[in-house]
């Protein structure tokens, strides 16, 4: 397989002089950059840097006080979060937020919520089209079962799972609603070099397969060089980099900021 | 559909076994394979289908008449199919184990001239891609799951069904090829060549005929009373004879289900989603079983572990009995009838065992622990003796009268002899034809008379039971005459919870002594539990209650083995426990952690003198690496003990 052959597409995304303030604390100050379709960019910065809080304004949680976020084409500044979902943003979390005592199956079944279109009523007493949505979602559920290799795990319950495994049953629920955009916040955290192996190339997969653009969060330098395309650095809430891993590598102000201050 | 009526004057073949299947039972489920959650099936009919597409598509892309076609990849239908593809066209399958090492792969690649390959996935077109250079003759690489192979475009990768389409036209174009091409096989043919894992040599490619696949698998259903409502589980390598028996020979002549697990991991769940009425695994698969019922049960309410502690009591008295058909009073009856309902009942549904009519082992030697622990719950395990070479097809334990200590009695058809130095030959319906190019093999291995030197020593019992003692190149004698099997003792000794590994010396010699070493878990747990302190690995082996502990267990062996005629002699005098585990990185284990026993005698040679000369300690100085690299050593002052020993015929009494 090439790399070279996967082709970028348009710009997807494009976060415009983005700032945000909480109080007086700024979180962010003047944020621009762009996702093409396709992508895997990684937001890196140290501890406090706003990494978070930018995946927080893309996907609708915050809204900037400043700039603005065009996706797709459409220009916005306030948006809510199921709105963001329903346009195919998806994403899995920091703190792994899934349902402790349902099974794997069903975890990933919550990530179809918004493509269910049959009535309550319907669903509760299982008839007519409610069934058969039930089946064709059970179906892309299960596809994705099969491409993260959790069969073994369909129906344990998630709280018994060892986190490594939490963290790939998380990104199989953002996987579930077919998402455009997809965005990983700190993915391997806690992991151990096997895990982060087979993290990544979920990742790469999914990417690859499906042709989701990717945006993550992630502190492994080696991890974030080997799997990105480009990288935005980020420090004290201002961008303070922007490029492809080379570049990223040599650029002092970075390393200064981040990779730490050589005498 | 091909006409089964008339029967091929060129005998059946395993091939022509499916068409015939597909003729009389069509309808019934062959093989399922658990997709997406869920498990589809094949009927005797569809598989038959599948067969012929498959066929015609290698036909097609230039696979002929005395091909051979390598099988690289887990069990699944596809790959069974190919199989017998294969065959149909007078093709021969070879299969190999996919976690074998580049070098094996590429030494069976040439040695088996193979030109075209059928594998699982991703994972195997990258290594086929990688030793492609150095195989010759590969020219086609077939995959069956199409994950991850979009942007393949190397000229020698097809996608399996890419073939099965050219299979489709190609049979338009030539209806009765099929047909044409199974008229041409023989019964003689070879069916399958299983490459020997080569530990020591290089791998030898064992050749075998449908005549004998066919045959070995008759003479099993016979004595198992096999029928076509069966299910089995698929999961052991195809390569190995064992599944190729079980799960391929077997099912075409029983015509029973064969079951392929999601993957590797859900092996566990997919059992119980079955109930699998035949089961065959090595004893290591059994024992994992047994380990997690004993670690769940640790975490069971208290009422639970009673239950369990309470019947598991009288399964061990009762149950064997009652196993073997054995009169059992009318008590115990009872108590085994409720322990029934209450544990041995759900355990068995637990470990998906419940339709279990007979279940095997065989492989290596298996504890008796284990052993009886299935059979007292109303399991109805049982041994095997058999290798490649004799497709498995030796001895079988028979219902009623299956002991511990023996791997059954002679197969209808088999025919046993004990040659020099104890060496078991055979001669079997299912014996090999030849080794594949490799006439010098063949002529070594098989006697004039036509018996297969099995290189096992071993000998049978009155009651007509073969007993499998060791392997006959590390036989060897007392200076009395005794035979001494040092492999036979250390299985023994290692059976136990609190020995690790074990080196018996006694080859011309007076008396049989050994090296012990304890399993730290085991014996550390029960030094705790005794109140007794300790400092470290070299101070528990050498505490004087470790050395007594040791010395029941060792006495214990005796006393089995003063009931056995011929090895009632080799019983250990004297043993000493070793300050040091015995370890692959100081080379005193091979990487697969069997004991290096001549470097081991060497290393240690002034413990051996000791153990001779009758000293009650010795001093030793031992150079270890550690795992960093560096080098240390050890040193400490063993003592040596005596075990009793115990008259022939006395075992008991004592």
């Amino acid at each position: 397989m090439n790399d070279n052959d996967r082709k970028l597409g348009p710009t997807l995304l494009k976060a415009d002089n983005i700032s945000l303030a909480f109080g007086g604390v700024k979180a962010l100050t003047d944020i621009s950059f762009e996702v093409k379709e396709r992508e895997v960019l990684a937001i890196i910065g140290p501890n406090g840097a706003g990494k978070s809080s930018m995946l927080n304004v893309i996907n609708g949680v915050y809204h900037p006080n400043a700039g603005s976020v065009t996706y797709k084409g459409t220009v916005r500044q306030q948006m809510k979060p199921h709105e963001a979902a329903k346009q195919g943003i998806a994403r899995t979390f920091q703190n792994i937020a899934l349902f402790k005592g349902m099974s794997v199956l069903d975890n990933i079944m919550t990530g179809r919520t918004l493509k269910m279109s049959a009535g309550f009523l319907a669903q509760c007493l299982y008839v007519g089209r409610a069934r058969n949505e039930e089946i064709e979602h059970r179906k892309k559920v299960e596809e994705i079962i099969d491409f993260l290799q959790i069969q073994s795990i369909r129906k344990t319950p998630v709280g018994r799972l060892p986190y490594g495994l939490q963290k790939r049953v998380e990104l199989g629920r953002a996987l579930a609603a077919e998402p455009t955009l997809l965005l990983l916040d700190e993915p391997m955290a806690g992991m151990n070099i096997e895990e982060k192996e087979d993290m990544s190339r979920f990742i790469l997969d999914v990417n690859d397969e499906f042709g989701t653009t990717i945006v993550l969060i992630e502190h492994d330098m080696g991890v974030v060089m080997d799997l990105s395309d480009r990288i935005v650095v980020l420090d004290y809430g201002k961008k303070i980099g922007d490029g492809t891993p080379a570049e990223i590598r040599n650029n002092k102000e970075v390393i200064d900021a981040y990779l730490g201050v050589s005498d | 559909m091909l006409d089964s009526s008339s029967p091929n004057p060129r005998g059946d073949t395993l091939s022509s076994l499916i068409f015939k299947n597909a003729a009389n039972r069509g309808a019934k489920t062959a093989i399922r394979e658990k997709d997406l959650g869920i498990w589809q099936s094949w009927s005797w009919a569809e598989v038959a289908e599948e067969v012929k597409l498959l066929a015609s598509g290698l036909a097609a892309n230039g696979y002929v008449r005395g091909n051979n076609l390598a099988i690289i990849g887990d069990n699944r239908p596809r790959l069974y199919w190919s199989f017998a593809a294969s065959q149909s066209i007078g093709g021969v399958p070879v299969p190999l184990y996919q976690d074998a090492i580049a070098d094996e792969m590429i030494y069976v690649f040439n040695d088996a001239e193979i030109e075209f390959a059928i594998v699982e996935d991703q994972e195997q077109v990258d290594k086929l891609l990688e030793i492609l250079p150095q195989c010759e003759k590969l020219k086609c690489i077939i995959y069956d799951d199409p994950r991850g192979m979009r942007h393949y475009d190397h000229p020698a990768v097809m996608a399996y069904a890419d073939v099965r389409e050219l299979g489709s036209k190609f049979l338009t174009e030539q209806p009765k090829f099929i047909e044409d091409e199974l008229n041409k096989c023989h019964t003689d043919d070879v069916s399958v060549i299983l490459y020997t894992s080569g530990t020591t040599s290089k791998p030898k490619g064992v050749c075998l005929t449908h005549k004998s696949c066919i045959e070995v698998a008759q003479g099993d259903m016979g004595f198992d009373n096999y029928t076509d409502d069966g299910e089995i589980l698929s999961y052991l390598p195809m390569a190995w004879v064992g599944d190729h028996l079980f799960s391929y020979a077997q099912s075409i002549v029983t015509g029973f289900t064969v079951n392929c697990p999601e993957s590797s991991e859900t092996v566990m769940i997919d059992l119980r989603e079955i109930g699998p009425t035949y089961y065959f695994a090595p004893p290591r698969v059994f024992e994992n079983l047994l380990t997690q019922v004993t670690i769940r049960m640790e975490d069971a309410s208290n009422i639970k572990k009673w239950l369990f502690g309470k019947f598991m009591g009288v399964a061990r008295h009762t149950g064997l009995d009652i196993m073997d058909g054995k009169p059992v009073s009318l008590k115990n009856k009872i108590l085994y009838g409720l322990g029934n309902i209450f544990v041995y009942g759900p355990l068995r549904n637990n470990l998906g065992m419940s339709r279990i009519k007979v279940a095997y082992t065989g492989g290596a030697a298996i504890g008796p622990d284990l052993y009886s622990f299935y059979r007292s719950i109303g399991i109805n395990l049982k041994q095997l003796y058999g290798q490649t070479e004799t497709l498995a097809y030796v001895c079988k334990q028979p219902d009623g009268d299956a002991r511990i200590d023996s791997v059954g009695t002679p197969m209808p058809g088999v025919d046993i002899k004990v040659g020099d130095k104890g060496e078991i030959l055979v001669k079997s319906p299912g014996l090999l034809k030849e080794y594949y190019k490799n006439p010098g093999a063949t002529k070594e291995a098989i006697t004039a008379e036509g018996f297969f030197k099995t290189g096992d020593a071993g000998f049978i019992d009155q009651d007509g039971h073969l007993k499998i003692i060791d392997r006959a190149k590390d036989v060897g004698v007392l200076n009395d005459g005794t035979m001494f099997a040092p492999q036979f003792l250390e299985n023994k000794l290692k059976f136990f919870p609190f020995i690790k590994e074990a080196v018996c010396f006694g080859d011309g010699r007076d008396a049989v002594c050994t090296f012990i070493n304890i399993e730290m878990d085991a014996v550390g747990n029960w030094a705790e539990r005794q109140g007794l302190g300790y400092s470290g690995y070299v101070d528990l082996a050498g505490k004087s209650e470790v050395y007594a502990l040791l010395q029941e267990c060792i006495e214990q062996v005796n006393q089995d083995l003063a009931m056995e005629d011929t090895l009632s002699g080799s019983q250990i005098k004297r043993f000493l426990i070793l300050h040091k585990e015995l370890d692959a990185d100081d080379d005193e284990l091979t990487r697969t952690r069997k004991v290096r026993r001549d470097f081991v005698a060497e290393k240690y040679g002034v413990l051996v003198k000791a153990l001779y000369d009758g000293s009650k300690t010795c001093f030793i100085e031992t150079q270890v690496k550690f795992e960093d690299g560096r080098s240390g050593t050890i040193s400490a002052d063993l003592a040596i003990s005596d075990a009793k020993m115990i008259p022939f015929n006395q075992g008991l009494a004592a």
